[in-house]
């Protein structure tokens, strides 16, 4: 017992709270909701998201709600590797709910963290976890408001998963979706595409490149929050284009607005490094993962307005202008080639595999 | 990025794609060999800006939809053991079998993965020695070297759980039997670059001479294709024919000797089936009498397996350039890149995942 870390400090450092000559490796205890939940629960979750919702040790969290409109999501992280350039599950499990709520206009409040441990993960890489799950929730400026763990059987689990559910709040007046964007109104996009995706692929693979990629996962409500406040009904719908990709957003939203989209390919914001790895891995940038990018719909006349708001905060500075939205082929997205040729960007299916040759 | 922006140039390609309109006065067939090419002409759209009166034919070189289902049938009949990890290059995992592909095998529990390089599969070997590890040894000419340096390798540090599941098809037999098919309407070749870069040109002369065809050793980037185009255009309309090289930057006539020399180490000339189109004559590679231990066929018995495709899909006939993927009554019906019917429809160099991934403009 020697070796225990004095209470209510634990968040500050990175100290592991729970001693490893107690407990090195999570147990199933640890979800069993005895001692040893209590433990991990008191010792560790509470001290690191300090809070009077989780401090008042209830079944759950009594929100006060204001009037208005709630936004709600939730998201579900399986990510391997665990560890990566650029972040890890933890602050990625904050980043991604707190992106999906700030994409329906609303202010980001309070999330949950549901756990499910694999029996026998390392407890110093558990609370490598949670420190970072801590300090991207308190950068982001939300509350863990509540939240849950279970552990499963070694063997049935990939080390950790992890759910967070988001709560917030949507101003008045806001109304963002997928239907009201138009023909004529313009796409921008909020910095380089495809970095999540490369850097984690390039970790998972064991590629290098001359610079190292780190992951662009961060949590976007900062700088999205300017374009809902100024923009009104001129911002017609915001999307974070994760998983599928750009392509992916936009064919989505081709679909729902019965509009098509035109883009060029000379003006996609794609660096070298992602870019030579898709030309040697044979992908395609239009389908690789970000989580720290957003796609904003503009009327056209409030293009340079958005452009300007978005490049005024340190993750929109690289943003651009991708393309707009057409009457013609609609529900279709459609890229000019570099060589002026044109093609379909269509839906991605299944996984993207790497070619042969 | 160098090496690639200036053969993306819009203002070269007008350069190029006026020169053909000027040259061409009559309609020509060409076939650009490699999947490859067919991606990068449909990716940047140059399908839809030559003029009419070229018309382009997709020829087999992708190795994903020229693998015959029964050595699909034979790869899962392997992942499937307990004692096995299954290694490929992604997009094979795909690839309909009879009644299952690799993902379907992965997914029931058996251990098959995605490796980058065959090397990879042999420092896997040397890091599991109590399991057998597998390579699917799939391609042209191209990725033959480093799976015949895998075999070389593996022989050299005395891996006795390693071996590989043979698939290799060579690109002249297939030309060759392309112009003697009694229905061809190929009239001259773009040939494939990369495998050009390894075996050099010097196997086509003969080829060019004696079906009097014009065939251009041609490159991978949008440029590259339009300048083998106009390259091949000028030879019809001229009435020559023989071969040119217009990928010079990358090959020469004699082709990279040291990896020619340990193709004949490892592997030897025999003949192969082609999905699709049947068997070639000396088409093919297998393990010489030196390597033969590493032939996963004979070490898991799994020679016999037998196959049958979907009576629906006419990749054989894509694959021959006699129909396009749109005149398949299965295309984007029963036949997406979702449920493959055949293989062209898997991985992204083959034809109809092509057409049906960047092609669909039309509404």
């Amino acid at each position: 017992m020697s070796e225990r870390g004095g209470e209510g400090d634990l968040a500050a450092g990175p100290v592991c709270p729970i001693p490893i000559s107690d407990y090195p490796t999570v147990q199933l205890a640890h979800g069993g909701g005895g001692r040893l939940s209590q433990m991990l629960v008191e010792r560790m979750f509470v001290p690191a998201f300090r809070n009077p919702w989780l401090e008042a040790l209830h079944d759950g969290a009594v929100l006060e709600v204001a009037e208005g409109r709630l936004a709600f999501s939730t998201d579900s992280f399986v990510i391997r590797p665990r560890f990566f350039p650029g972040g890890n599950i933890g602050s990625l499990a904050v980043h991604g709910t707190v992106n999906d709520v700030a994409m329906c206009g609303a202010r980001p409040l309070v999330i949950s963290v549901g756990l499910i441990l694999e029996e026998g993960l390392p407890m110093e890489e558990l609370w490598r976890i949670v420190d970072s799950l801590r300090s991207a929730a308190e950068e982001a400026g939300v509350s863990v408001a509540t939240g849950d763990t279970k552990v499963v059987d070694r063997g049935k689990g990939d080390g950790i998963y992890i759910n967070t559910s988001g709560l917030g709040v949507v101003p008045a007046g806001v109304d963002l979706s997928p239907r009201r964007v138009r023909p004529g109104d313009k796409v921008l996009v909020s910095g380089e595409i495809g970095v999540h995706g490369i850097a984690i692929m390039a970790v998972r693979e064991g590629l290098e490149f001359d610079t190292e990629l780190e992951s662009d996962s961060a949590a976007l409500h900062g700088m999205t929050a300017p374009l809902v406040a100024r923009l009104g009904d001129r911002l017609r719908v915001l999307r974070d284009p994760t998983r599928g990709g750009v392509s992916s957003a936009l064919n989505e939203i081709a679909a729902l607005a019965g509009v098509g989209f035109r883009l060029d390919e000379r003006s996609l914001p794609v660096g070298d490094a992602v870019r030579g790895a898709c030309e040697i891995l044979g992908l395609d940038p239009l389908y690789v993962a970000n989580e720290g990018k957003c796609l904003a719909f503009v009327a056209p006349e409030a293009a340079d307005e958005a452009l300007e708001l978005l490049r005024s905060h340190p993750l929109g500075r690289e943003a651009v202008v991708l393309g707009e939205a057409t009457q013609e082929h609609p529900g279709r997205v459609v890229l000019r080639s570099r060589i002026g040729g044109e093609r379909v960007v269509d839906m991605l299916s299944g996984e993207q595999l790497p070619r042969i040759c | 990025m160098r090496y690639l922006d200036e053969y993306r140039d819009e203002e070269g390609a007008r350069r190029f794609l006026d020169a053909i309109r000027r040259r061409v006065t009559r309609p020509w067939a060409l076939m650009e060999v490699c999947g490859g090419q067919t991606h990068t002409l449909i990716r940047s759209g140059i399908d839809r800006m030559l003029p009419e009166e070229i018309r382009l034919i997709h020829g087999p070189g992708c190795p994903v939809c020229v693998t015959p289902v029964e050595l699909i049938d034979r790869a899962v009949a392997i992942a499937r053991r307990a004692d096995v990890i299954f290694t490929s290059f992604g997009d094979m995992l795909r690839v309909p079998g009879t009644e299952a592909d690799l993902f379907r095998v992965k997914s029931e529990g058996g251990d098959v993965r995605v490796v980058y390089s065959p090397l990879d599969a042999v420092k896997l070997a040397a890091q599991n020695p109590g399991r057998q590890v597998v390579f699917f040894a799939v391609g042209f000419e191209t990725t033959a070297p480093a799976n015949a340096m895998a075999v070389h390798q593996a022989k050299a540090l005395g891996l006795e759980n390693f071996s590989i599941l043979v698939s290799h098809v060579l690109v002249p037999p297939a030309m060759e039997a392309i112009l003697s098919s009694p229905s061809n309407q190929v009239q001259g070749f773009l040939a494939a670059g990369h495998v050009c870069a390894v075996m050099g040109y010097w196997e086509y002369p003969p080829i060019a001479e004696r079906h009097r065809v014009p065939i251009v050793v041609t490159g991978f980037e949008p440029l590259d294709l339009l300048q083998g185009i106009h390259m091949l255009v000028e030879a019809l309309e001229d009435g020559r024919w023989g071969v040119e090289n217009q990928y010079t930057r990358s090959v020469t006539e004699a082709g990279n000797r040291p990896a020619q020399e340990l193709l004949q180490k490892v592997f030897r000339v025999s003949d192969r089936k082609w999905r699709g189109i049947g068997e070639i004559p000396s088409s093919g590679l297998a393990l010489t009498d030196e390597y033969a231990a590493f032939d996963a066929e004979t070490r898991f018995d799994v020679g016999s397996i037998e196959a049958r495709e979907s009576p629906l899909c006419i990749a054989g006939e894509v694959l021959q350039g006699l129909r396009k993927p749109r005149e398949c009554q299965a295309f984007g019906r029963e036949c997406t890149p979702e449920h493959p019917l055949g293989a062209p429809m898997v991985s992204a160099e083959g034809a109809c995942a092509a057409y049906f991934q960047y092609g669909r403009v039309e509404t």
